[in-house]
């Protein structure tokens, strides 16, 4: 037996930053992340066990403490939880036929925050960013340049993108080259 | 680029969201290990490809993830309607009509 | 008398003698202001010679003061890397230091040796490409492409790699607005005061479109220009409203998307380092207001294209904006009134008109009369019928229409105007139909295709107060169409003057596509002349997209802005044809010519597209690996040691697995979580293979067919739990095979309870193999028993591994003991680094991607799409054992049916031993049965994998040979140019045939 050996997660963006004075983009901290799918006879029991209530409309998300729900589709959504409270637990404790499948790993966030944020992000994501089509608490699965991500608005100058890790090299390079446009 | 309504999402999305994904209304037969060699590729292998308007398959890759139906002119690139993966060909003699130019209309080069 | 030229007026235009500006023209220094063009600034030094005619090398000089620019394009050079071809000196503003060339001469502008082809110009007719250039054949390769490439195109590309960058932006807005001037400022105040999200784009560095020249038009009591810009500056204050000049709308596509090009420092000295180039706007508009404004003609007569010739609403710009006199002594020829205000505006700052020729007989107006009273000849039913002058216009041939004598007139500048075409292409690239208005002479907008409307000049609206009005009630209709509570705009502008538009002529003058070798140009930039146009129709073109492509009318970079409308009008006369019968050609994206850097925005170097690295890139890199793109993926290749070659490090890297142990980064294969009570039953239709008994904590290699019956994909399958499995794919395979179990899943299965994720970056996958693989990876595993009874050789168990939560599989794909180590993907980095320590110290090796396809090449095991191709079934590959006798459906189990599928002959996955026991065969090399066979041989097959295999001492390879299976122990030959390689058939599986080194 090694010695106990107590792991860091290693962030792919660790360090990143690009800071301009409209707009600065860096890497979000750890989170938990899971795979939600549901049918909509098990949303009521699976928001009582994630203790928020899932949103069942397009593109809007519903968030409780360090906890964020955001609706992908019909019957997906993509929970966040940067706090402590174990994710899968709580899940666990639905009665109800869902499948819950930690990705807490798979995707990686970053967050754009300034007055030019919305700009910034649309030299490669061809969605409405206006507060009227995308209001703060919107979300949604779309594409950033040349890659997919999940846009979710969490202040009016502040986004968070989430895309999958090995993607964010260039979701972080694409959003810093944006950003030195603004 | 074109601007797609998903059923899904409720909205029209930009189309690099989307990916066609071939005709719609063909259904696997429940019994397919049977079927004739004639049935399986009228099936599997023939499409119709007319001009004017195609019932055809697309999906929300990139958002919903969701397939759907969408009818589509491929004379004017216009999309007629879209709905929901399961749902049955919608009428459409009025839109059609609407939608499909007439003969003489020039084409483009 | 200004430094700023010498044909600068004291007191006239609108630029500020204190703000000079430096710049060189063909190396010689001159001296503009702020707010010039390269062509007002040039013209305020008298310089009229700025190029040479693309195909006849005439010296040509500024016809018009804009985008429509068919004769003055320069060369702009800031360095090696920014030389910019072809920049229309008409729009280029000028800048301290700024270095423009002229273009299509050598060795000098002034002497040009190409001009020869002036003279020998009735070789260079119409149609001359097409005729001569047509045989013999091998000319092409030798003669005339070289000749053609040589001649062909004007300017100079830069000999280095941009360094600028170039942004793009999506933008959503109620109301686009095309167009700057006043009915493109009103409709836009309107639209944006009734509460309508706005953009509004202009090519021009200022707003205001015609009021630049216009200098009698007031609204709202102020001069119209002053107006124009206070009229900005409002809506620039306004937070729905977004306003870009030197912004040029280029493309007009489906759904009111508008492609904008803007030119962010083209017009700056030292553009901040961090400025784009240019911006790419696409936006999507709810709807369009066109208001492009319209196109001053030229008149066609013969000479018509020397230097100082020019469109009369430019030399009125230059005057009235610029403050330059384009001559001293100013010659007019019109068909039209509004040329009338050019000479009136030019009498009254003191030039010289001898002249203004009239084609018309009895025009009627106050412009007429005005000029008359101003004490200039007006000569109606005349026309210029010449020019003299050499690098400049010197005379201008005058003859009465109804014949008589010719009086020479000297002038050095001759202004023209022959009407205005509307501009109509954007309305025409949205897919509506222009319609001819016959009382005016020209096409307008018809029947629309999209949400959009036309306003103003380019809607064929002539009374400045109409545009107004038309473009205010443009505006607030299409904010009460795009918005749900729009507000009802308070805007109102009181409108005095403008000018007169009315007045228009097409085609040729009289004289003017006569004669032999008369040269009335058409078509400036492509050098077509009247009768260039008549002798197409002669030669049998009766189409006018035929008498384009005959004649290249309307084909160069200003696509005919001011030359379609003549083309037309002179073959519909030639033909004895209607305008409207003839056609119009169609108008195409882009408006003007768009850069690349423009198109391609952000997606250069790194941005071109996405490169993924593993969790362990920087360890790899740090042990030395060259890595290979595998898709978007960059993959540890092999891990050379000094002095290794590729060779010697494979061959190291493959015995020392077998001997010892390696570790490979799999972390690249596809994994797709599979997930509810229905998830067997799923799986068992999607693979060949049968799933519902395989028990939990098993894995199970799997074939994926398409319906067709090929496979598509393979993999392994872990069962988790009952309703959970994790499926593995290939690394290329991952998005498509995701979307095909989708596929099935949301719309043949809708029925099923199960739920697909993608994993496939959660975990990072790290094999060790070898035969001290376990001894390896025991110290870190808690909560598994690594024996070979408890943990046998294909099977899956979940404990910690590094202290962190570990999905351990036991599997090979090198026919070693194996184990792929899952852990969660933010700790794959140190995990690797703390079993490479330990395993280094054993004499394990890192390997890369190219040992892992010798080993499992020894052993057999297929790569699907290197050892398949879309045309093999599980059963070609020798994998028909994967089939689930049993099953009574799955994907692929019809296909496999069809009587191609099971008929003799079909290409086999076979083994090859070289005979000579060396060479190694080329991967994808033909088979052949008989070498002696004369030529083209038949081919039965193809070598589809070979390597040298360190392990077994010999080359190795797999092929897929026609009827393979029953020509086991035959020798079969593969050719090659300088011998036929003699291989034997044998099996699949070159290493450990017994296959016990797997359990151990
Ligand atoms: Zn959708």
């Amino acid at each position: 037996m090694v010695e106990a050996t107590t792991l860091q997660r290693t962030l792919p963006l660790e360090g990143r930053v690009s800071s301009g004075p409209r707009v600065t983009i860096r890497p979000a901290p750890t989170a938990q992340r899971v795979s939600l799918r549901a049918s909509a006879d098990a949303v009521s029991a699976v928001s009582k066990g994630l203790g928020v209530d899932l949103p069942i409309t397009p593109k809007q998300s519903a968030r409780a403490g360090a906890r964020a729900v955001l609706w992908l589709g019909p019957d997906e959504w993509l929970v966040i939880e940067e706090g402590e409270r174990d994710l899968l637990a709580d899940l666990g404790r639905a009665k109800a036929l869902y499948s819950a499948v930690d990705v807490s790993h798979r995707n990686t966030a970053i967050v754009v925050s300034g007055p030019a944020a919305a700009d910034t992000l649309n030299a490669g994501c061809p969605q409405d960013l206006s507060l009227e089509a995308f209001p703060v608490g919107a979300c949604s699965r779309t594409v950033l340049g040349k890659i997919e991500i999940v846009l979710y608005r969490t202040a009016e100058d502040v986004f968070r993108v989430e895309c999958w890790r090995s993607f964010s090299q260039y979701a972080f390079a694409f959003l810093a080259e944006a950003a030195r446009a603004r | 680029m074109l601007l797609i309504h998903c059923p899904y999402c409720e909205e029209e999305r930009p189309e690099m969201e989307f990916r066609h994904a071939g005709e719609a209304h063909l259904e696997r037969p429940k019994n397919i290990a049977e079927i004739s060699d004639e049935a399986f590729a009228a099936y599997f292998f023939y499409r119709d490809n007319p001009k004017g308007v195609v019932f055809e398959r697309w999906r929300h890759l990139h958002g919903c993830a969701r397939f759907f139906n969408a009818a589509r002119d491929t004379v004017s690139d216009k999309f007629l309607t879209t709905y929901k993966a399961g749902q049955p060909k919608p009428d459409l003699v009025g839109a059609a009509n609407m939608n499909i130019p007439a003969k003489s209309g020039k084409s483009g080069k | 008398m200004s430094s700023a030229g010498e044909h600068r007026i004291a007191g006239v235009g609108r630029l500020t003698p204190a703000n000079p500006v430096r710049f060189t023209f063909d190396g010689k220094a001159y001296s503009g202001l702020q707010g010039d063009t390269i062509a007002s600034a040039l013209i305020a030094s008298g310089v009229h010679l700025v190029g040479r005619s693309f195909k006849y090398h005439r010296p040509r000089g500024i016809l018009s003061d804009g985008p429509e620019e068919p004769n003055a394009l320069v060369g702009v050079r800031r360095d090696a890397a920014r030389a910019t071809p072809n920049v229309r000196a008409t729009v280029q503003e000028i800048y301290d230091g700024l270095n423009a060339v002229s273009q299509n001469r050598w060795p000098s502008l002034s002497f040009d040796v190409g001009a020869v082809n002036d003279i020998a110009s009735p070789l260079f007719s119409a149609g001359f490409y097409y005729k001569t250039f047509m045989w013999p054949k091998v000319a092409w390769e030798h003669v005339y492409e070289p000749f053609i490439r040589n001649a062909a195109g004007l300017g100079q590309a830069p000999t280095e790699p941009d360094p600028d960058h170039y942004a793009a932006q999506y933008a959503h807005c109620d109301v686009l607005v095309i167009g700057g001037g006043v009915a493109g400022l009103s409709a836009a105040l309107a639209a944006a005061e009734s509460g309508a999200r706005v953009i509004l784009c202009d090519e021009r560095a200022a707003f205001g479109g015609a009021l630049r020249f216009e200098a009698e038009a007031r609204l709202d009591g102020k001069p119209g220009y002053d107006w124009a810009q206070d009229a900005a500056a409002t809506l620039a204050a306004m937070d729905n409203v977004r306003i870009l000049s030197r912004t040029t709308a280029f493309g007009y596509y489906a759904q009111n998307f508008v492609g904008l090009a803007e030119r962010v420092t083209e017009h700056l000295a030292a553009p901040a380092a961090d400025a784009p180039r240019e911006r790419l706007w696409q936006v999507r508009a709810g709807r369009v207001i066109i208001a492009a404004g319209a196109i001053e003609r030229h008149m066609v007569f013969a000479n018509n294209d020397r230097p100082g010739i020019m469109l009369a609403s430019a030399a009125r710009t230059f005057l009235n904006h610029h403050g330059v006199a384009v001559g001293r002594k100013v010659g007019v020829y019109t068909a039209n009134d509004s040329a009338y205000a050019a000479a009136i505006d030019l009498k009254k700052a003191g030039i010289d008109i001898p002249a203004i020729v009239d084609v018309r007989d009895n025009p009627q107006g106050s412009a007429i009369d005005e000029a008359r009273a101003f004490g200039i000849r007006v000569l109606t039913g005349h026309a210029v019928t010449g020019t003299g002058g050499k690098l400049r216009v010197a005379s201008m041939i005058v003859e009465p229409n109804k014949g008589g004598a010719a009086e020479i007139i000297p002038v050095d500048a001759l202004i023209m105007s022959a009407g205005w075409t509307p501009s109509v292409h954007m309305f025409s690239q949205s897919r509506g139909k222009v319609a001819w208005d016959a009382a005016t002479e020209r096409f307008l907008p018809g029947t629309y295709a999209q949400d959009c409307v036309s306003i103003g000049a380019c809607n064929g609206t002539d009374r400045l107060e109409e545009s107004v009005s038309e473009a205010i009630a443009a505006g607030e209709s299409a904010a009460k169409a795009t918005r749900k509570r729009a507000k009802k705009s308070k805007v109102k502008i009181a409108v005095e003057g403008g000018g007169d538009w009315t007045g228009s002529m097409l085609g040729a003058g009289p004289n003017g596509a006569n004669g032999k070798v008369i040269k009335a140009f058409v078509d400036f930039q492509n050098d077509v002349t009247a009768k260039d146009i008549r002798l197409a129709v002669q030669e049998g073109m009766h189409s006018i997209e035929h008498v384009k492509r005959f004649t290249t009318n309307g084909m160069a970079t200003d696509q005919g802005k001011l030359s379609n409308l003549h083309g037309l009008a002179i073959a519909a006369e030639a033909l004895g044809r209607e305008i409207p019968k003839v056609g119009l050609t169609t108008f195409r994206a882009p408006y003007t010519p768009t850069t690349f850097g423009a198109i391609v925005g952000h997606a250069r170097g790194e941005l071109f597209d996405p490169a993924r690295h593993t969790p362990m890139h920087e360890s790899e890199v740090a042990a030395g690996a060259v890595f290979e793109d595998v898709g978007p993926w960059k993959r540890a290749w092999y891990y050379p040691r000094a002095g290794e070659d590729m060779h010697a490090a494979v061959n190291r890297e493959c015995r020392t697995v077998r001997e010892v142990a390696g570790m490979f980064d799999a972390t690249t294969l596809g994994k797709i979580e599979v997930v509810g009570p229905d998830a067997a039953e799923f799986l068992n239709l999607i693979y060949t293979n049968p799933f519902l008994k395989l028990g939990v904590g098993r894995l199970r290699y799997g074939i994926m067919c398409r319906e067709d019956g090929f496979i598509y994909d393979d993999g392994v399958v872990g069962r988790m739990a009952e309703d959970r499995f994790h499926v593995t794919t290939t690394t290329g395979g991952a998005p498509r095979v995701l979307q095909h179990m989708e596929d099935y899943l949301q719309t043949e299965f809708p029925h099923m309870k199960v739920w697909l994720t993608s994993t496939t970056e959660q975990w990072a996958v790290i094999a060790v193999q070898g035969p001290k693989a376990r001894e390896i990876i025991e110290p870190f595993v808690e909560g598994i028993d690594l024996s070979n009874e408890a943990f046998p050789h294909m099977s899956v168990r979940e404990g910690t591994f590094c202290g962190v939560p570990t999905r351990l599989f036991r599997m090979s794909f090198t026919g070693e003991t194996g184990f792929e180590i899952n852990v969660p993907a933010d700790y794959g980095r140190q995990v690797w680094e703390k079993v490479y320590e330990r395993g280094k110290s054993m004499g394990m090796c890192l390997y890369g991607t190219e040992t892992m396809h010798v080993l499992r090449a020894e052993k057999g095991y297929i790569i699907v799409g290197q050892d398949t191709d879309g045309t093999v079934t599980p059963y070609d590959a020798g994998l028909g054992w994967a089939v689930g006798k049993n099953k009574t459906d799955f994907v692929g189990i019809r296909g496999l049916k069809r009587p191609d599928l099971v008929a003799d002959g079909r290409r086999q996955l076979v083994g090859l031993k070289v005979k000579d026991g060396k060479t190694v065969l080329e991967e994808g090399a033909q088979i052949v049965a008989d070498p002696n066979q004369p030529v083209p041989m038949k081919m039965i097959g193809w070598v589809s994998s070979s390597y040298w295999s360190e392990n077994c001492g010999r080359p190795i390879a797999l092929a897929l040979v026609e009827g393979g299976f029953e020509r086991m122990g035959r020798t079969l030959y593969v050719p090659m140019p300088d011998r036929a390689i003699e291989v034997e058939v044998t099996g699949t599986v070159f290493f450990d045939e017994e296959g016990g080194r797997i359990n151990g």
